[in-house]
């Protein structure tokens, strides 16, 4: 399949920050697609440069196999990490001002009920809370019906429960076939939403695939972890490869039947005893040596 | 995908009415909008409803070389004031503006309004003063020429004054800030990334403020009038005219200061370096008629300047469209080469 979007070689130079290195994607449509990378790695200023917003330094970006044009406003739907809606406006009327700016849309009501905003209509915008101005921002990227949505860090600053409701309307519009650019910073938020995905640092791209291909690609083993105090004799000896921190041990296992048996014959005490899978923050730690929050 | 005229209106009459809402429901700068010049007015109207000036304001008409060596025009409690338009000199006598004025082409004449009193004392002064020089002079015989007028008092003349200075506030801070409040808080990298154009924006805010501007100085005028009851000498149209066109001026020159700054400061400190000339110099306050030809010409570099004369020459002398065309046909050129330079200018994000 052709893809919706593709990014060639883009670039982004401030003064003496090169804030975008030499980045290439293709979307293909029906997918989300993520741009996972701490702050400062240059997410947003690809977003916004593909958004049309901020002017590349070089590099080309195609939307559906040409420059972008006129019809890339009318099919795009766009929601940025932090911009604010007129104030003074009902939530209802700040809808229908979006409405009326497109020719193509979607229906309004509908709308209205993804993103639940029934009970909020009449209330001024400036008085919502994070995520029902969210919501609101994330009906307005929606209200012309687009072929591709992007989000700009979409729950960040969110309560957790605001952020499940958010994930939940991210896949009812995968479910609709269209397509998503997101970035995050949030790895779990990532590995749930996202089809294929890259890991920018720094400006550049330092991996590229899916969830599972890149977790399968660079690690061959699970974590098994017990507190410090319970394993700390063991230390010297142990057979596997060992991360440690200040209070938790990670143990580096092939096989977590094999890491059981022998933490059972040498009686190591397994209260404190988790067993899990790489992440996709694992992976970002192995590849730049520093974590996604740092 | 190219748009029809038909959703280019649609876009523009959306934002419009958005715009139009916000300002309505904003009742405390509704209100101050309108409040404000009233108290001005009538702050004016008090303050100069004593006795008037005590000084005689004496007009010489200047034509070629000649001079008046009169000796009525070296006393200490005589204004002289230089005319080089007769015409402009006889309506300053009508209004009771000159209390007696002379010409330097016409000897011996002088003009006076007989209703006031002022005049006529400035007459019985002229005359006292004759008797010395054409005693030994070759003068011939002081000539009255009447010239008939209402009174026009200094809150008549001050009205259109302080009207289109309210309307200078209004248009260049009501626009400017509103705009660049819109792209420092993201609501213009909102629109950037819909199919509206800035154009298309523009028009709808310019349209949006023009109206607001118009309501505002029709309660103002009809406030200020209620109990005042100043003159209006002619056509309600007509200054509905120049009131749209200066508005228009005002509004398209605080478009480029807001073209591209999201700083509400530096909107701030460049609204006030727009509108604190005009304040001064566009006769909002005093006539420039005393003042040095070059501040003259600067004054008609200001939309204000041109607003308010058109106003007072409608209201005071009952000017029709002719006599003001001028000032209608500056004040349209000028919106016309702030537009483009607006529109040249402007940006939705500061970058």
């Amino acid at each position: 399949m052709n893809p919706i979007l593709e990014v060639r070689h883009l670039k982004k130079q401030f003064a003496e920050i090169t804030a975008v290195d030499d980045i290439s994607f293709q979307i293909q449509p029906g997918t989300c697609f993520g741009l996972l990378g701490p702050n400062g790695a240059g997410k947003t200023t690809t977003i916004e440069m593909i958004e049309g917003l901020t002017e590349p330094t070089g590099g080309e970006i195609l939307y559906q196999g040409k420059p972008r044009d006129q019809r890339f406003k009318m099919e795009a739907g766009i929601q940025f990490q932090s911009t604010s809606v007129m104030d003074k406006l009902a939530v209802i009327e700040i809808l229908k001002l979006f409405y009326s700016l497109y020719s193509k849309r979607t229906d309004l009501d509908a709308l209205i009920q993804t993103c639940g905003l029934e009970s909020l209509l009449p209330q001024r915008a400036t008085k919502l809370s994070g995520g029902q101005k969210q919501r609101l921002m994330f009906a307005l990227a929606l209200i012309n019906d687009p072929q591709i949505v992007f989000l700009d860090e979409p729950t960040t600053g969110l309560d957790p429960q605001s952020r499940r409701n958010l994930w939940d309307m991210i896949e009812r519009i995968k479910a609709q076939g269209k397509t998503v650019l997101l970035t995050t910073h949030y790895m779990d938020e990532a590995e749930i939403l996202c089809d294929t995905l890259v890991i920018v640092d720094q400006g550049k791209i330092i991996a590229q695939g899916t969830p599972k291909e890149l977790l399968k690609q660079h690690f061959d083993h699970f974590y098994v972890s017990l507190d410090r105090a319970d394993f700390e004799s063991h230390l010297p000896h142990w057979p596997e490869a060992v991360n440690e921190s200040h209070d938790v041990i990670e143990i580096q296992s092939q096989s977590v039947e094999v890491t059981l048996q022998q933490l059972q014959q040498h009686q190591v005490n397994l209260r404190s005893l988790r067993v899990r899978n790489p992440t996709l923050e694992d992976l970002f730690l192995k590849l730049t040596g520093h974590s996604l929050r740092e | 995908m190219n748009k029809s005229l038909a959703s280019h209106g649609q876009i523009i009459w959306a934002l419009f009415v958005t715009r139009t809402k916000e300002f309505y429901r904003d009742r405390g700068a509704l209100l101050w909008s309108m409040l404000l010049p009233i108290c001005i007015v009538a702050a004016i109207a008090i303050a100069f409803s004593g006795k008037g000036q005590e000084l005689f304001r004496v007009g010489v008409y200047q034509s070629g070389s000649a001079v008046i060596s009169e000796k009525l025009l070296e006393q200490p409690f005589v204004e002289t004031v230089n005319y080089d338009n007769f015409e402009k000199a006889l309506v300053r006598v009508r209004h009771h503006q000159l209390d007696l004025l002379l010409a330097t082409d016409q000897p011996g004449k002088y003009w006076i309004n007989e209703t006031s009193v002022k005049g006529i004392a400035a007459e019985k002064l002229l005359l006292a003063h004759l008797d010395p020089i054409s005693k030994g002079g070759a003068d011939t015989e002081w000539s009255r020429q009447l010239v008939s007028g209402q009174q026009i008092r200094y809150v008549d003349w001050v009205i259109p004054g302080v009207l289109g200075m309210n309307v200078m506030f209004g248009a260049l801070f009501g626009i400017g800030f509103v705009i660049v409040r819109y792209r420092k808080n993201g609501v213009l990298k909102r629109l950037q990334v819909t199919p509206v154009t800035p154009l298309e924006f523009l028009t709808a805010q310019v349209l949006s403020r023009l109206l607001v501007m118009m309501i505002t100085a029709a309660v103002v005028y009809i406030g200020c009038d209620l109990f005042l009851n100043f003159v209006m000498l002619g056509n309600y149209l007509l200054l509905a005219l120049v009131a749209v066109l200066g508005i228009f001026a005002m509004i398209t020159l605080a478009l480029i200061i807001a073209s591209r700054t999201a700083s509400e400061e530096l909107a701030n400190g460049l609204l006030n370096f727009a509108a604190f000339p005009m304040l001064l110099l566009s006769e909002v306050w005093f006539s420039l008629d005393n003042a040095p030809a070059w501040l003259q010409a600067v004054s008609q570099c200001f939309p204000l300047t041109h607003m308010v004369q058109a106003a007072r020459d409608i209201m005071m002398s009952g000017a029709g469209f002719v006599e003001v065309s001028h000032h209608l046909l500056v004040m349209t050129l000028m919106s016309g080469v702030f537009l483009a330079v607006a529109a040249y200018l402007f940006r939705w994000n500061e970058r």
